[in-house]
């Protein structure tokens, strides 16, 4: 089936949203945690790349002493669809912990929705059918966005969360009393919508399982990848081009288990010009991946930085109409849409460059006490 | 009783002043329709012979000739058309079966000119092709869902073998058009146009005439009802093989080579005797069913030792997608789809006219359902039938094709002037024929540099649209209907195509 033509899944959602906008991804590639304080300065300095209508952030290592269960952040309409949505996932998880999303009043922000947050096991006899407990999750996200009206999950990974909202970013970030929370790896988005109303879903970032994505332009693919993701069982129900950045990341890195760099050069694709310059395995290689993943190319205009609790990838359009930096400095990675975004926070960076067209730029922890080179 | 005979649908005006006697049109004309009268030393024309090919007209040194429509052929009446009329007279005449040829030219069936296509503004930038690469390499073939990648030393290598691909520089290619349907030099043209863009032609069903052969890598041979000229040398002389069930312009039934076309060198390719009507079966003989269909798919690649992609084309007919499915999972590595407009060198008018779907439709519903059986990997589609501008390339693609086929329009960059008389084999601009006189009319080196030119231009179009659509891969057209509107459709022709209507956003 189509779902472009589900009569009205959900009203106000059914577009999608081109945005320009601004990113920041920072990362302690050892695992050391710091305050959400750090990455709202730095988004809070490219204010001029939003309007005020979403800003977001995504934190890891947020709940070390939940580490073992999958966190689900939830966004309400209310009381009513909280209890609908419990009993469907009281039938699949055990409930291990669950409570509102703390939150502190802000006069910027106009609160709308119920905020709550879970910790869930699945239940084992409800995962049979599934080949791995990670499509099970999956499923269950795309099951609630899909299907339950008013219930939205905005992630649903482990040892992370996503806090999103309307509002400028630096507002949002002090609604979810995000100074408080200590990360390793933070992600945090601007937002610049063009033609939709304010909805709290539709802000950045956008994830699944412990996937976050935080993107800036728009996708002129998204038909085709949509499709493309559809041959695989994922539905886009957010009707969003940066939900397909997602659920590709996922496909490749997760359930095909390709590195990262293979994922980039996927997404990101080389020119065929390029591609006849390389050496015979490797051109073998680069077509075969142009060719079978066609359309899993992401086209258009995109600086886009995906995150899971092993690493953080900041990836541009292959032929670079965003903007990104990216900066290093003893353990910590810096990305951002704006230079000015990183010495906001870092004014000594060891290291600052521009990543080319398609080249990413990836930052993994490191094992201890072992140190990686970044590439 | 006073003859009732058709009247002439076209009339040949004459400037006397400007004629001067050259007798260039008299002589030139194959049907016969200009002659000389010496004692009044005037050049007059039998409408009734005229088909409307407009060769005089071009060819006249001093513009004196113009061929007009003959407006009043009969009495106006929007029921009882011309054409109708025209048409039961000839048969009242004949008895017979009305043969035309080229595609369907009625009006009611273009979808194409119904769809409008999207740009960026603002919030994504417009690509300028002159500046930027834009791509459109297209690969034509089987393709595994997934890829198997292994890590070997410094880096990543590939696992997964990927079965034999076409590629295309550019998404079009030459369909079927077999020499003797086509004379050789039009066959020689579409043959070296392909090369030298990095595409490919088709033999049709027609055999292989030794001239083509050195262009077998840009080469698709045909394998037919009639089986003309098909051993195992011609299978295997091409890039790849395609087994014809069926053809837009005459869903349902064989293919037709008038016995005037069949000379000499003819009948040496088809291997028939000389004059005979080539009538190929409506049915492959060894194909009552799907699995029969699957025992040659297999024969053929056995023969082409699994070298080869072998496709399947068919006619687009109501059950379409059903039976692309059927197709695919036989094993074919690509699809052709044969829409209602698709043209023909002979076809029964009444086939050619009613019978089939248009190629939009068949390609959208095609496409949908290869995705919801999760096999549209496995196969390309190939899109054919009256594609005519280089817009109608990026609607079909952007409804799901993987590339097209050109026939018609590779023809009228060959001289052709659509008068639909193939069938005769009297084509005055030496296409549509075997005499050698009017052969020798087309030039093949001229031929293949205009053929070359048309997908040249198209390339250069389609990039343009790409490019203001913020896209620079061809890859992110295929099957993006969201880029695409609809103007004056019906809900569910939308919902068949699988787009929205113009006005309406994201």
């Amino acid at each position: 089936m189509n779902l472009r033509f589900l009569k009205d899944p959900v009203p106000d959602k059914d577009f999608k949203v081109p945005s320009g906008c601004g990113v920041v991804g920072i990362m302690n590639q050892k695992r050391k945690t710091f305050s959400g304080e750090l990455i709202m300065k730095s988004i809070a300095l490219m204010r001029e790349r939003g309007n005020g209508l979403g800003g977001g952030f995504a934190a890891y290592g947020i709940y070390p002493e939940f580490r073992e269960y999958y966190a689900f952040h939830m966004l309400y309409d209310g009381d009513h669809k909280r209890k609908e949505t419990e009993d469907f996932l009281k039938k699949r998880f055990e409930i291990v912990e669950s409570e509102p999303i703390p939150t502190r009043r802000v006069k910027e922000i106009e609160e709308r929705h119920l905020l709550w947050r879970y910790f869930l096991t699945p239940k084992a006899e409800a995962t049979i059918t599934f080949e791995t407990e990670e499509d099970f999750i999956v499923d269950t996200v795309m099951f609630i966005n899909a299907h339950i009206n008013g219930a939205f999950v905005m992630s649903s990974g482990k040892n992370m969360g996503i806090f999103k909202g309307v509002g400028f970013p630096e507002d949002i970030g002090r609604f979810y009393r995000l100074d408080e929370y200590k990360g390793y790896i933070w992600l945090a988005h601007n937002r610049f919508p063009t033609n939709t109303v304010g909805w709290w879903g539709g802000a950045h970032p956008f994830g699944i399982l412990d996937w976050a994505v935080v993107h800036n332009g728009e996708i002129s693919s998204y038909g085709t990848n949509r499709r493309f993701l559809e041959s695989f069982g994922y539905r886009c129900t957010l009707y969003t081009d940066t939900e397909v950045v997602a659920y590709l990341v996922d496909l490749f890195m997760r359930k095909l288990e390709y590195d990262h760099r293979t994922t980039a050069k996927i997404l990101s694709a080389p020119l065929w010009q390029e591609i006849e310059r390389m050496s015979s395995k490797k051109k073998e290689l680069y077509t075969a991946l142009r060719t079978v993943y066609g359309g899993a190319l992401l086209n258009g205009p995109f600086a886009i930085i995906v995150a899971n609790t092993e690493m953080m990838m900041g990836l541009n359009d292959r032929v670079k109409l965003r903007p990104l930096v990216a900066a290093r400095k003893g353990d910590f990675l810096y990305i951002a849409s704006e230079e000015s975004g990183i010495r906001v926070v870092c004014p000594q960076p060891e290291e600052v460059w521009a990543p080319r067209a398609g080249e990413p730029v990836i930052g993994e922890l490191v094992k201890e006490p072992e140190i990686q080179k970044i590439y | 009783m006073a003859k009732r005979r058709p009247p002439a649908d076209f009339v040949v005006e004459r400037d006397d002043y400007k004629c001067i006697r050259c007798l260039a049109c008299v002589r030139t004309c194959s049907y016969g329709a200009n002659f000389y009268d010496e004692r009044a030393n005037r050049v007059f024309t039998e409408n009734l012979k005229c088909v409307g090919c407009h060769f005089c007209e071009a060819i006249c040194p001093t513009e004196a000739i113009l061929v007009r429509h003959n407006p009043l052929a009969t009495r106006e009446n929007a029921h009882w058309t011309s054409e109708a009329v025209t048409d039961i007279m000839k048969q009242a005449e004949t008895g017979g079966v009305l043969l035309t040829s080229m595609g369907n030219d009625k009006p009611h069936f273009t979808y194409f000119d119904r769809m409008v296509l999207n740009a960026s503004q603002v919030t994504n930038p417009s690509i300028d092709p002159l500046r930027e690469p834009m791509e459109i390499r297209t690969y034509l073939g089987r393709k595994p869902l997934a890829l198997e990648l292994e890590n070997i030393e410094g880096g990543i290598a590939l696992k997964t073998r990927i079965a034999p691909q076409l590629k295309l520089e550019v998404p079009i290619m030459f369909s079927a058009m077999s020499y003797g349907s086509i004379s050789l030099n039009a066959s020689k043209s579409l043959a070296r146009g392909a090369q030298m863009m990095g595409t490919y032609f088709n033999t049709g069903e027609g055999g292989l005439h030794k001239d083509l052969k050195e262009f077998g890598e840009n080469m698709i041979v045909q394998c037919a009802s009639g089986r003309f000229g098909v051993n195992v040398d011609y299978l295997n002389a091409g890039a790849a093989v395609e087994i014809k069930i069926g053809q837009g312009a005459k869903p349902g039934i064989g293919g037709h080579l008038p016995g005037e076309k069949v000379t000499e060198p003819i009948s040496e390719t088809r291997m028939i005797p000389v004059g005979t009507d080539a009538i190929s079966p409506a049915p492959h003989h060894d194909i009552y069913s799907i699995e029969d269909l699957r025992q040659l798919i297999y024969a053929i690649k056995e023969a082409t030792r699994y070298e080869k992609p072998v496709g399947v084309k068919i006619a687009a007919v109501h059950n379409v997608a059903p039976i692309a499915s059927g197709i695919v999972r036989a094993g074919a590595d690509f699809v052709v789809i044969d829409g209602i407009r698709g043209g023909t060198g002979a076809t029964p008018k009444v086939t050619r006219d009613n019978v089939g779907i248009p190629i939009e439709l068949a390609v959208a519903v095609v496409d949908q359902r290869l995705r919801d059986e999760g096999i549209r990997h496995l196969a390309s589609i190939v899109v054919a039938g009256g594609i005519k501008r280089s817009s109608d390339v990026v609607k079909a693609i952007a409804l799901g094709a993987d590339a097209v086929y050109i026939g018609t329009a590779a023809l009228v960059a060959l001289g052709c002037h659509l008068c639909q008389k193939c069938y005769m084999g009297k084509c005055n601009w030496g296409i549509a024929t075997q005499d050698p006189k009017l052969v020798r009319r087309l030039n093949p080196e001229i031929g293949a540099r205009r053929v070359a030119n048309l997908l040249r231009a198209w390339a250069l179009e389609i990039k343009e649209i790409l490019g203001g659509m913020g896209i620079n891969a061809i890859e992110s057209l295929r099957g993006n209907r969201d880029v695409l509107r609809g103007v004056g459709l019906h809900e569910h022709e939308l919902e068949l195509l699988g787009i929205k209507p113009a006005g309406e956003a994201w």
